[in-house]
C-alpha cells in the first residue's frame, strides 16, 4: 500500500490533514493503537517541519509486512549541519510560528524516539528527504 | 473526576462538548504552551492545559488522543477552532485562570500529572 500526499509551505489551515490521513488509513488497516500513536506523532512532526522550514513538498506513506514507512520530502533551504539540528532545544523557527506553539527545537528528537529508524538527507538550497520506518507488529 | 468535575473547579466556560463532559473520566492532565512538548510527554486520554488557541492544537490533540482541552487565561480560540472540534468530538473549556493556578487547582483536587501514570511507554 503507498500513499501520497501533498503539503504545503505555510498552509497553517491545511498543516495536519497529512499526519490525519495518515492516521486514518492506519487505523483502517487495523494497526496496532500504540504503533499508530509513534507514526501519528512522528509524521505531525515531519509535516510540521515541511510547512515551517521549507517551500513545500509531500508525505508518503508505505505499509508492508515488516514495516510502516513515512517519507518527508521537500524542497527549500536544507539543513546545513544535520547535527546541530537534531539537538534538543535548536530551533530556527521565526516567531510568528513560536507563537502558534512550535519552535521547542524537539520536533527532529521527537520523530527520532518515536521510529525506530530515522535516516535523514538534506542538501543545501535543494531540500530534505526525512525517512521514518516503523516495525511493523501485526 | 469527569470533565465536569474539571469545569466545576476551573468556573469553566464549556466552548464545545457539553454534552460529552459527564462521561469523560480524566486521570490525567499536562499543562503546555509548546506543541513538541505535548507531542513528546502528553499520554492517551489525558486533558490538555493551555495558552495555546490556534487550530494546530486540535490537530496535536487528533494526533495524541487527548480527553479534552481546557484554554487557560480567559484566551477565547477563534470560531474555526471550536468548529474543528466539534467535528473531532473533543470538549473545549475555556477559565480565566493563568496556566499556574489552573494546574494547582486540578493537581490539589487529585488529577495526577502525565509522567506520574504507568501506561505503556517507551522511552
Ligand atoms: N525540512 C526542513 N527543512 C529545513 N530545515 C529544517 C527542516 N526540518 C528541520 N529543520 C531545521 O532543524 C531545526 C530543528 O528542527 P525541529 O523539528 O527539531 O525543531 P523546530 O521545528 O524548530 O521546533 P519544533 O519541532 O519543536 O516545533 C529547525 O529549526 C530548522 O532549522
Ligand atoms: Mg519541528
Amino acid at each position: 500500500m503507498i500513499l501520497e500526499i501533498p503539503v504545503e509551505s505555510y498552509n497553517f489551515s491545511a498543516a495536519g490533514e497529512a499526519a490525519s490521513r495518515v492516521k486514518k488509513t492506519l487505523q483502517r488497516l487495523g494497526i496496532d493503537s500504540q504503533l499508530i500513536r509513534r507514526v501519528a506523532i512522528a509524521t505531525y512532526e515531519a509535516e510540521m517541519n515541511i510547512v515551517i522550514h521549507s517551500d513545500g513538498g509531500k508525505i508518503i506513506l508505505q505499509v508492508d509486512e515488516e514495516e510502516i514507512k513515512v517519507q518527508a520530502i521537500d524542497q527549500g533551504k536544507g539543513i546545513a549541519d544535520l547535527e546541530l539540528a537534531m539537538k534538543e532545544g535548536y530551533s530556527t523557527a521565526p516567531d510568528e510560528v513560536r507563537e502558534m506553539g512550535f519552535g521547542a527545537g524537539m520536533g527532529l528528537p521527537n520523530m527520532k524516539k518515536c521510529a525506530d529508524r530515522l535516516e535523514i538527507k538534506s542538501v543545501v538550497n535543494e531540500g530534505t528527504t526525512v525517512v521514518m520506518g516503523f516495525k511493523n507488529q501485526s | 473526576m469527569n470533565l465536569r468535575d474539571v469545569q466545576q473547579l476551573l468556573k469553566a466556560q464549556v466552548l464545545a462538548g457539553d454534552d460529552l463532559l459527564d462521561q469523560i473520566e480524566i486521570k490525567m492532565a499536562c499543562g503546555s504552551d509548546l506543541i513538541s512538548d505535548v507531542l513528546a510527554f502528553t499520554k492517551e486520554k489525558a486533558l490538555l492545559l493551555t495558552g495555546l488557541t490556534n487550530p494546530q492544537i486540535i490537530r496535536t490533540a487528533e494526533m495524541i488522543e487527548l480527553s479534552g482541552i481546557v484554554f487557560v487565561r480567559g484566551k477565547m480560540p477563534g470560531d474555526d477552532v471550536i468548529k474543528l472540534a466539534k467535528e473531532h468530538r473533543l470538549p473545549l473549556l475555556l477559565t480565566t485562570l493563568p496556566l499556574y493556578e489552573t494546574c494547582g487547582i486540578l493537581y490539589s483536587a487529585g488529577l495526577k500529572g502525565c509522567s506520574e501514570l504507568d501506561t505503556v511507554a517507551r522511552g
